[in-house]
Order: structure tokens, then C-alpha cells, then sequence
């Protein structure tokens, strides 16, 4: 069974940074007594252990500072763990939060020299490579001007292609591809692909769930600097979800009880919104086929006439795929006052695979947001092997003819 | 070169027997100073690449090139000349003036380039330290390059003015000024790995090192004879004074292209001073190392 050889061990590995408030030579003299006070301990790793095999390409998920970008330092030797140990065979290539080592001074193409070169590659190697980087990257008119004056997209787009035809064993990609433009990303993933078709294994930090799913054969997802989730990247990429969404509710919490004041009590407001599937109960997944329905509780103290109630329905990248409002069925609400309930049932609803969240808005007449609450309530849409997207639909596919 | 025709089968199989490596990761003690060796020896290619590089972005976008690496020392030499030499009456006592000054400053100048572009070498680097695992020695090392580079073309200058004088002749006494260079590149190296490590922890570092490499520049006769220096030191101070590497190797300096023509009076056992801070030196640059070695693995987050 030589098909999936390990390359990557990460043993029990933690890091802590220290935060020093001050950097300055004064600074730490006057200070040099109490320096601890001065200094914060963080936890950036806690005991996250790995193997990766070759071959395989994993996504690594996961909040915002919840370590990625650190582990994928740390397996590339740039940082060292404080505890545990990390071994790993064959070339690397990595591109780290925006991209590749290179010297601002330097030309685009001294550059790809200089990263060949730390890459073990020769003058003569570099030579044979060197146009076909230059075209991969279309960046020709600029290979002989210095990189600082390259937009972002250039620059990653340089990088992508040096650590793509360095012919490396391991390619470790740290969320670069977002700033290219929408044909280079394309670009990127078919290279993604016939990496994997050679058996090059790939670790792919991303904030892009579409692309751990679609890439990825393993996912990994990370919270707090702790391995919550290893496996399979639809699994992985639920409860990344969860977890998105027991922090969105905290700070939202937080918010409230910081900002209780600003709640238009006066001017109406939402009470609550609630969803489910007809015949299921609530937080349930709903499946496709399902009549949905939505109940927004509003009420306005002191008296709000002719107002509308709406809903928006948004993907998990914030896209909004579904949206209504009662003017649009022609429906008079009349004066609201009291806690009023409105139920919105939408009918035979064909999403596809994922989490939504639904924001209830309270408008008046003049259609000015009297009360917002974004994201008040999520459903989930189970996974679905057949076919990918924000749309569900059963897919049947034959040969009609040679 | 593992072509990329190779298949996922043959790419696992060349896998399974390649040796694993430590990610980032080196021993301590002398095997770690070993290993680092060997490390920066297989990125030598970088390491030429990253000293032209330092020449190039030195003098980038100017029309003069490296001639501009001349301006500074031939007009320290002149004005040197002129107000220590001729107005204070410094070249009184000393023969062929012009060459000794330009002897003493040729090589201390190499000193201060070393140690003044090695400090920041790390920081200056910062976009390839935070991004890519090198050997990071590398960088002090590249400034040891460039420094070596516009020392030489000084050194043929002091070459061609030593024999138009006359003070160049060939014997034994030359091999003081390869002492000399020895000397300097040991010492040099050391203190610059030790502060290009520090700088990056202690920013100030970089300032100081400044201020002190425009003292140290007067603590070595290199303005005035090494007597003068004698004849108002106390004891203690003197021993200090004249076993310092930089006076030793401006010493040495002067020794092989000015001395001989120019009735100079040579520092008694000179050589063998020379040997002892040699010695020393290099105690001092694995020092150095260890201590950069152990620094280095927390470069990339304190940039
Ligand atoms: N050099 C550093 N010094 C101090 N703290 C750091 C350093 N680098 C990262 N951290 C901290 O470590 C934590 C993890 O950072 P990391 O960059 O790995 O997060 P991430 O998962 O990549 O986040 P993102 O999704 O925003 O890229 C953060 O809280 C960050 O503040
Ligand atoms: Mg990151």
C-alpha cells in the first residue's frame, strides 16, 4: 500500500505567543523589573496532532484566528511550535497569507529566481521553467518591474505559478487565490486538480466552504487553536457552521446587552422570528420539497399604519438567494399595535446543500427600515451527493446519441 | 530532477524512502552549528544571489553604479588628509600619510559594512524571513558578500596608490594584510549574526550600532599612530586599546602596504597578537551562532 505514504507528522504540537506591549530599548529598560506584567501568553496551537498522506488534499477550516495560518507556518518551518514536533519529506512549496518570499526590490523576474532557488532548484532548471511561469502568471508586460509595484492580484499571481511549477511534493496555500481575479482562480483549481491527478498532496487553507467541498478529500477544522473535527469535508464544514453560528449568537448577545438602549422599543420592532418545515419540527433540517414557514412577531407601541413585513433568505456567504414582502402580495396589514404574528409559508422550497439565515425586516409605509434583524434564524439543508449548489434539483444524466 | 511525468505511484514510492525532516527545526550544540553549516553551504547559490541583490538595490537607479561606493571613502581620505593631516599636523609625524590613513580605513570600512548592514540584514529581509524557511545566517552572510565586494574594489585602489607612492613592496610582510582580512571577516560575521538576531527583538540595536561603529573607527590608529595612543592611555586601557581585533588588523593592514617604505614602528609581537584574536574570534563566532541559531525560530512572528 504505497498509495498514501505519509509526509506530514504534526505531533502534539502547541504554540504560544507571547505579546509584548513594547518593543523600544527604553521601553524594556524602565520596565525590565515588571516585565511579566507586560506580557501576555496566547495560545495560537493547543496539542493539534496530524498525520497527512501523499497525495491527499486537505482544507483546513475554521474562525477567524482560530490557528490555520499558524499551523500551516509551523509545517512549513517558518515558526517554531513551543511543544511537540513536526516532520515532513519532499519539497515544499508554500504560499502564506498573500503570498510567496519575495523581495520588493527585485524584479518579478529575479524573484522567481530567488524562490526557485530556495526551493533547491538550479539556474538550469529555473531556465526550463521560466517561461512557462511567466505565462501561467500572465504577468509578462511587468516580469522586469520591481514587485512593489505590483497590484495584489499580480503579485499572487506570480507566486501561485513559481511554487506551481516547482514541482512540489507538498503545496501549502494560505487563502492567496481570493485575490486573484475570477479567471486566475479558475486557472488555479484546474492546476489544483491535476496536482491531485499527479499525486501531489495539498494543504488548502480557505474561507471558501464551496471549495473544501468541491477540492478536498479531508477536511480539517480548527476552533481556538484545538482540532474539533477531522474528516470528511461536508461533515467538517456543518459544524464549522455551528461553530460560526454559536459565536455570531454570542456577539450578538454581547451586542445586545451592550446595546440594549438602541433597540427602537418606541418605533416597533421585531419580537421574533421562528422556521420550520411543514410536518417537522423546529431546527430540523429541511429538505427539498418542503414547505417552509417563517413566523416574524412584530409590534409597534405606538401605532404604525399601513406597514410592511419582509424576509430575506441568505446563503452562508451572505448571498441572498430568496426574498418577500407583503406589498408584493398586494396585502394590507393596517395598523400595527399589538404583537402581531405573520406567517410566510413558502412553498415547495428546492435549496441546495447547506445553512441559511433568514433577516426579518419591519419597513414603514415610506419602505424606511423601522427594525432589522439580520440573520434572526438559521435552517440547515442536508447534504446532497448528487449535486452541489444553492439550487436543488434531482439531476439524471445519459448519453443521447454517439 | 524528478520529472513531472512521474507517476502518483512512483511519486508515494520515492516518498516512502525519502528521509523525514525536522520542519524548521536544528540541534543545539556543535552537531546544530554543523548542521546550520552544511545548510547554508547547499543554499550558497542563494547566497550569491542575495549579495547581488544587496549590491544592486545599494546602488539601484543610479547612473554612477558602484563608482558611488568609492565617493565615500575617497572623500573621508581627502578631507582626513587635509584636516588631520595638514591642518593638525598629523601627517607630520607620519610618512606617506595619505596611504596609512587609506589603509586603516580600507579595512575598518569593511568592518562597519559588515557589522552595519549584517544588524538590519533580518528586518531588511523581513518579506523572506516571514514567508519562506531559509537557513537564515544567510542574510548577515549576504552583507559579509556585499561588504567583501566594495572592499575589494577599494583594495585595489590602495593597491595602485601604494605602489604610485612606493610604499608596496613585495615580501613576508603581506601576509599581515591577509591576516588582516581574516581577522576583520571573524569578527565581523560574529558580531554581525549576533546583532542582526538582536535587532529584531531590540530595534534600537540598529541606532547604536551606528553611533558605536563611528567611535570604534577612532579607537584603532587609524587617524594617528598607534604610539600616540601609547604614550596617554593608562596601562590597563592600553592592553585593551591594542589587542582589540580592529586595531590589530589595521595594524596588520598598515604593516603590509605602508611600513616598509614608510619607517613605521611595528606593534611589538604583532603576529602572534593577530593569532590569539583569531582564535578567540572564531569562540566568538560559534558563540554568535548559537546564539542566532537559538533566536532564529521566532524571527518570523516578531517581524
Ligand atoms: N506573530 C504573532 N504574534 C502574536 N500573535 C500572533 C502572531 N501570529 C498569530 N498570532 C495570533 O495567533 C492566533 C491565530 O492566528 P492565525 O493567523 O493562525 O489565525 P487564522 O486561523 O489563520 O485566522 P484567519 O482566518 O483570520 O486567517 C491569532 O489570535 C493571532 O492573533
Ligand atoms: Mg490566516
Amino acid at each position: 500500500m504505497a498509495e498514501h505514504v505519509p509526509v506530514v507528522e504534526v505531533n502534539d504540537v502547541s504554540k504560544r505567543f507571547i505579546i509584548r506591549k513594547e518593543k523600544s530599548l527604553k521601553e524594556r529598560l524602565v520596565n525590565a523589573g515588571r516585565s511579566k506584567q507586560f506580557k501576555e501568553d496566547f495560545w495560537a496551537l493547543k496539542n493539534v496532532s496530524l498525520e497527512i498522506g501523499s497525495g491527499q488534499t486537505i482544507g483546513l477550516i475554521g474562525p477567524n484566528g482560530s490557528g490555520k495560518s499558524t499551523l500551516l507556518k509551523t509545517i512549513g518551518g517558518i515558526i517554531q511550535p513551543t511543544s511537540g514536533t513536526i516532520r515532513r519529506r519532499g519539497r515544499l512549496a508554500a504560499l502564506l497569507e498573500l503570498g510567496a518570499g519575495f523581495h520588493q526590490d527585485l524584479t518579478g523576474r529575479e524573484n522567481v529566481y530567488l524562490n526557485a532557488s530556495i526551493l533547491g532548484l538550479s539556474r538550469k532548471q529555473t531556465d526550463l521553467y521560466f517561461d512557462d511561469i511567466v505565462e501561467f502568471s500572465g504577468i509578462k508586460d511587468f516580469i522586469d518591474t520591481q514587485v512593489k509595484f505590483y497590484s495584489s492580484g499580480m503579485y499572487v499571481r506570480l507566486a501561485f505559478a513559481v511554487a506551481v511549477h516547482v514541482d512540489p511534493d507538498l503545496l501549502l496555500v494560505d487563502e492567496v487565490l481570493a485575490v486573484g481575479d475570477e479567471a486566475f482562480q479558475r486557472k488555479c483549481l484546474d492546476k489544483i486538480r491535476s496536482f491531485q491527478r499527479e499525486g501531489r498532496t495539498i494543504v488548502l487553507v480557505t474561507h471558501s466552504l464551496g471549495q473544501i467541498t468541491e477540492f478536498c478529500d479531508r477536511a480539517v477544522l480548527l476552533n481556538k487553536g484545538e482540532v474539533l473535527f477531522d474528516g470528511v469535508p461536508h461533515e467538517a464544514v456543518r459544524d464549522f457552521r455551528d461553530v460560526l453560528e454559536e459565536r455570531r449568537q454570542d456577539e450578538a448577545e454581547a451586542h445586545n446587552a451592550t446595546h440594549e438602549e438602541q433597540v427602537p422599543v418606541n418605533n416597533g420592532r421585531i419580537v421574533s422570528t421562528t422556521v420550520h418545515a411543514a410536518g417537522r419540527a423546529e431546527g430540523d433540517p429541511v429538505h427539498p420539497g418542503d414547505d417552509l414557514i417563517v413566523r416574524v412577531t412584530y409590534e409597534h407601541p405606538t401605532g404604525l399604519p399601513d406597514w410592511i413585513a419582509a424576509i430575506q433568505i441568505d446563503n452562508v456567504q451572505g448571498v441572498p438567494v430568496y426574498g418577500t414582502a407583503s406589498p408584493r402580495m398586494k396585502l394590507d396589514l393596517g395598523v400595527l399595535r399589538e404583537p402581531t404574528t405573520v406567517e410566510f409559508v413558502l412553498h415547495d422550497v428546492q435549496f441546495g446543500t447547506g445553512k441559511y439565515f433568514i433577516n426579518s425586516t419591519l419597513m414603514n409605509r415610506e419602505r424606511a427600515h423601522v427594525h432589522d434583524v439580520p440573520q434572526a434564524v438559521s435552517f440547515d439543508v442536508p447534504y446532497y451527493d448528487l449535486a452541489v449548489g444553492i439550487v436543488h434539483s434531482t439531476p439524471e444524466i445519459r448519453v443521447v446519441g454517439a | 530532477m524528478t520529472g513531472l511525468q512521474e507517476s502518483p505511484l512512483q511519486r508515494a514510492n520515492r516518498l516512502s524512502t525519502e528521509p523525514w525532516q525536522q520542519a524548521g527545526g536544528r540541534s543545539s550544540g556543535v552537531t546544530g552549528t554543523v548542521a546550520s553549516v552544511r545548510e547554508i553551504w547547499e543554499q550558497r547559490r542563494l547566497l550569491r544571489l542575495l549579495t547581488g541583490r544587496e549590491l544592486k538595490s545599494r546602488y539601484k537607479d543610479s547612473a554612477g553604479g558602484f563608482l558611488w561606493s568609492l565617493a565615500k571613502p575617497l572623500t573621508q581620505l581627502f578631507i582626513y588628509y587635509l584636516v588631520i593631516g595638514q591642518f593638525l599636523g598629523a601627517a607630520r609625524g607620519i610618512e606617506n600619510f595619505a596611504i596609512y590613513i587609506f589603509a586603516g580605513l580600507t579595512i575598518y570600512t569593511l568592518f562597519s559594512e559588515i557589522v552595519g548592514a549584517g544588524t538590519g540584514s533580518i528586518i531588511a529581509n523581513a518579506g523572506l524571513v516571514k514567508k519562506v524557511y531559509l537557513p537564515r545566517e544567510i542574510f548577515p552572510l549576504a552583507a559579509v558578500g556585499s561588504a567583501l565586494f566594495n572592499f575589494a574594489v577599494q583594495f585595489v585602489i590602495l593597491i595602485i596608490a601604494s605602489i604610485v607612492v612606493g610604499t608596496l613592496s613585495f615580501g613576508p610582510q603581506l601576509l599581515f594584510g591577509l591576516g588582516a582580512l581574516v581577522l576583520i571577516l571573524i569578527w565581523g560575521t560574529a558580531v554581525g549574526v549576533l546583532l542582526a538576531a538582536l535587532n529584531v527583538y531590540l530595534r534600537d540595536i540598529q541606532y547604536l550600532v551606528e553611533v558605536v561603529l563611528l567611535l570604534l573607527m577612532w579607537a584603532s590608529p587609524i587617524l594617528y599612530s598607534w604610539q600616540q595612543a601609547a604614550a596617554i592611555l593608562p596601562q590597563w586601557l592600553l592592553e585593551i586599546y591594542v589587542n582589540s581585533p580592529i586595531t590589530l588588523a589595521v595594524l596588520g593592514f598598515q604593516e603590509a602596504f605602508w611600513s616598509e617604505a614608510s619607517n613605521g614602528v611595528p606593534l611589538p609581537h604583532l603576529a602572534i597578537r593577530m593569532l590569539i584574536a583569531g582564535v578567540v574570534g572564531l569562540v566568538a563566532l560559534f558563540a554568535a551562532q548559537r546564539v542566532f541559531s537559538r533566536l532564529q525560530g521566532d524571527f518570523a512572528q516578531e517581524l
